[in-house]
């Protein structure tokens, strides 16, 4: 997995709430057995049939930072729809909050998602709908930075933090406690009656 | 890989703390003595590791396995020499990609066929077990597992399917994983995770005739909303629980993640255990009383807690039905779309646009609305019971000129069950469609689509803009209303339903 290194960007606003899998990463495109070269489908339909959708405004081609309101990413489990993400350029996801199964998702795939509180998003938001917002996300400080220097500070699971910064893989470190696994595994025979 | 670079993570600030990561005593997690949930108690008992500020390495007894979220899995075992941990604790199928026309085994869209040549090569390579096309058990992923015995009380279950939490009807820790945790369970047998908090749902009351489990959760997701339960487990209780069937705690278990719970289940009693006994995979004869004392042990504590809890009473829920783009926009169908004002500031921009999507407004009544395409069938709803509820609405009847009914098997054995008891005949002489099993029309990504600008009403679980074919739109309900429904060509509760005026 790549490592996370400070972003700097413009955002890309969202102001939607409950934004789903099947938006960000529509069912059409479900049937790949590739894992990358998904950018093509990243909120494909909205790209098509909204003329104001703003990532299909050609400003925002080389943001890394999107902006959303609450409940990001709920809805189905494809992790296509992060890989979409991943595969289109952002980097990182600024939400109020975030749909568990595309949240760990994330964590797999570099994505950083941050959560702010609505005022912040709303801020970020009405800022970006008027003219173009660069922040600067730092995870190593947890901090997003305005261009007029206002920072404000994220909260971010420690592990997580350590595993995104050195490009770190959940397999290997449950692969490096294998002799757990194995003592583990030895005893649930007692409790499992699957034949 | 290099264990010292966790090892480093944290620094220790209390002797403390480095006496409990370093003791291998304590680093087994410590079963508390307070009182604890189902939730928790399988929570602990699958708890391999569990050291303070790190994610839990939590154990998974059983994955299931289907053609659309398992190809990169395989592929990155490959890529890393990596092989399945215990082929036993795998079982694949097909559902999502394929046809439901009575020829399905030439699948005509190119990608799709490569996607389940994909998963026959890998799970052959990998030894892995499959139910194909006419084994007699291939299905939808949660309606096979159920079906065979393999889901049973007191175990995790994972697949790459977010209605996963259909296996929790059995008093199993059951959800959905993305890919790259596919790839992680197939290689270790265990996820990294995080304890989630607990939500108890309680159920109290009978249902009215014509009101079924399906209207029970709608109406739930609709209370708390689709993101209601994020970082949540829901344990459903209730009188109205412990009366349920299997089938029906498992339509309420299935919708869990709607409102954004990973995982819902129901503590597992003489009803489940009977619906075990039998089965292919369920306990040999003499583990049976083992198995059975193991089960009830898992029984949540009289005094456990939980972070949240929510009491819905049924007793006067009436048919529900979603009116927007989400399953929480939903109502009962007596009742009119509410006006934007009575919903919050922040819901209010979605309810619009939702309304704008589904061509309705602000206090139209759905009661009557006319549509062109009915769906029975999906994770859902698309078990022997749900067909039998709608073979006893058209019997001897026909459905509406105009409208297209699809009735869609979860599983083979599902069909198979369906043909013995003459229910097949019914739907044909109705003039329903009485397909092969698999989505079907859940979620347009198969042969099965409600054409662009078309209206469904459909017993399935999602309602997402466009979630059944490009520009269709869908209204979610019971099997019983769909049935119904399909008969007058228009929404409608079910006939058996008597209106019971508000007071």
């Amino acid at each position: 997995m790549e490592k996370f290194t400070t972003i700097t960007s413009s955002i890309v606003p969202l102001a939607r709430r409950d934004v789903d899998t099947d938006m960000i990463f529509p069912a059409q495109f479900l049937t790949s057995i590739a894992n990358k070269g998904f950018a093509g489908a990243l909120f494909r339909r909205l790209r098509d049939q909204e003329a104001d959708f703003t990532l299909a405004d050609e400003r925002y081609q080389e943001s890394k930072i999107l902006v959303a309101q609450s409940n990001f990413g709920c809805g189905s489990s494809r992790e296509h729809a992060v890989w979409a993400l991943r595969d289109w350029g952002f980097r990182v996801i600024i939400a109020e909050s975030f749909a568990d199964i595309f949240a760990g998702n994330s964590a797999k795939n570099g994505l950083l998602l941050v959560t702010l509180p609505a005022l912040e998003i709303e801020t970020l938001l009405s800022s970006a709908a008027q003219r173009e917002t660069t922040v600067t996300v730092d995870l190593a400080n947890q901090t997003v930075t305005l261009a007029d220097g206002k920072t404000v500070n994220f909260n971010y699971d420690a592990f997580r933090k350590h595993c995104l910064l050195h490009g770190l893989d959940d397999l290997d470190y449950i692969l490096s406690h294998q002799k757990e696994l194995d003592q583990f595994h030895e005893g649930d025979k007692k409790r499992l009656f699957f034949i | 890989m290099n264990v010292s670079k966790y090892a480093t993570i944290f620094k220790l600030r209390t002797k403390l703390v480095r006496r409990l990561i370093l003791n291998p005593i304590s680093k087994r997690i410590t079963i508390s003595m307070t009182a604890r949930n189902i939730i928790e108690k399988i929570w602990d008992s699958h708890t391999i590791s569990s050291q303070p500020g790190h994610p839990d390495i939590f154990a998974i007894d059983f994955m299931l396995i289907h053609e659309v979220t398992s190809a990169q899995a395989f592929q990155m075992l490959k890529e890393r020499n990596l092989k399945v941990w215990d082929r036993s604790r795998f079982l694949a199928t097909l559902d999502h990609s394929i046809p439901t026309r009575p020829n399905r085994l030439e699948i005509f869209d190119e990608s799709a066929r490569a996607q389940v040549e994909k998963l026959r090569s890998n799970v052959q390579e990998f030894d892995i077990d499959i139910y194909d096309f006419g084994s007699g058990q291939q299905g939808i992923v949660h309606v096979v597992g159920p079906e065979l015995g393999i889901t049973q009380p007191g175990m995790t279950i994972v697949c790459g399917d977010s209605h996963t939490s259909t296996h929790g009807a059995f008093g199993a820790l059951a959800f959905g994983i993305g890919t790259s945790e596919v790839g992680h369970v197939l290689a270790s047998g265990c996820l990294l995770l995080k304890k989630p908090k607990t939500m108890k749902v309680e159920f109290t009351g009978n249902f009215s005739k014509g009101v079924y489990a399906k209207d029970a959760i709608l109406k739930l997701i609709s209370l708390i909303g689709i993101g209601g339960a994020n970082g949540h487990i829901i344990e459903y209780c209730g009188d109205a629980i412990k009366r349920m069937s299997m089938e029906e705690r498992m339509t309420i278990c299935n919708m869990s993640i709607e409102c954004g719970a990973r995982a819902g289940l129901v503590a597992p009693d003489d009803i489940t255990y009977a619906y075990i006994h039998g089965k292919k995979h369920a306990p040999s004869a003499v583990r049976w009383d083992e198995a059975v004392n193991y089960w009830q042990s898992l029984q949540s504590d009289a005094d456990a807690v939980y972070d949240k809890s929510i009491t819905i009473d049924l007793n006067k829920l009436g048919p529900m039905i979603t009116w927007g783009t989400n399953p929480g926009q939903a109502g009962e169908i007596r009742a009119n779309i509410p006006q934007i004002k009575e919903f919050s500031q922040e819901e209010q921009l979605s309810a619009k646009q939702a309304l704008e999507y589904v061509k309705l407004q602000p206090g139209d009544s759905l009661d009557g609305l006319p549509f062109e395409w009915a769906f029975v069938g999906s994770c859902t709803n698309g078990r022997i019971e749900d067909l039998r509820i709608v073979a006893d609405i058209l019997k001897n009847k026909k459905i509406a000129s105009g409208v297209t009914f699809y009735i869609v098997p979860g599983s083979e054995a599902v069909r198979n069950q369906a043909i013995a008891e003459g229910l097949d005949q019914v739907f044909i002489d109705a003039g329903a469609d009485f397909r092969m099993p698999g989505c079907s029309m859940c979620l347009g990504m198969n042969d099965d689509k409600v054409p662009s600008g078309l209206r469904c009403i459909s017993s399935s679980n999602r309602n997402f803009v466009g979630r059944q074919g490009p520009g269709s739109i869908t209204h979610l309900a019971s099997p019983a209303t769909v049935a119904s429904s399909a008969l007058l060509g228009k929404i409608s509760a079910p006939s058996s339903f008597s209106v019971i005026k508000e007071a």
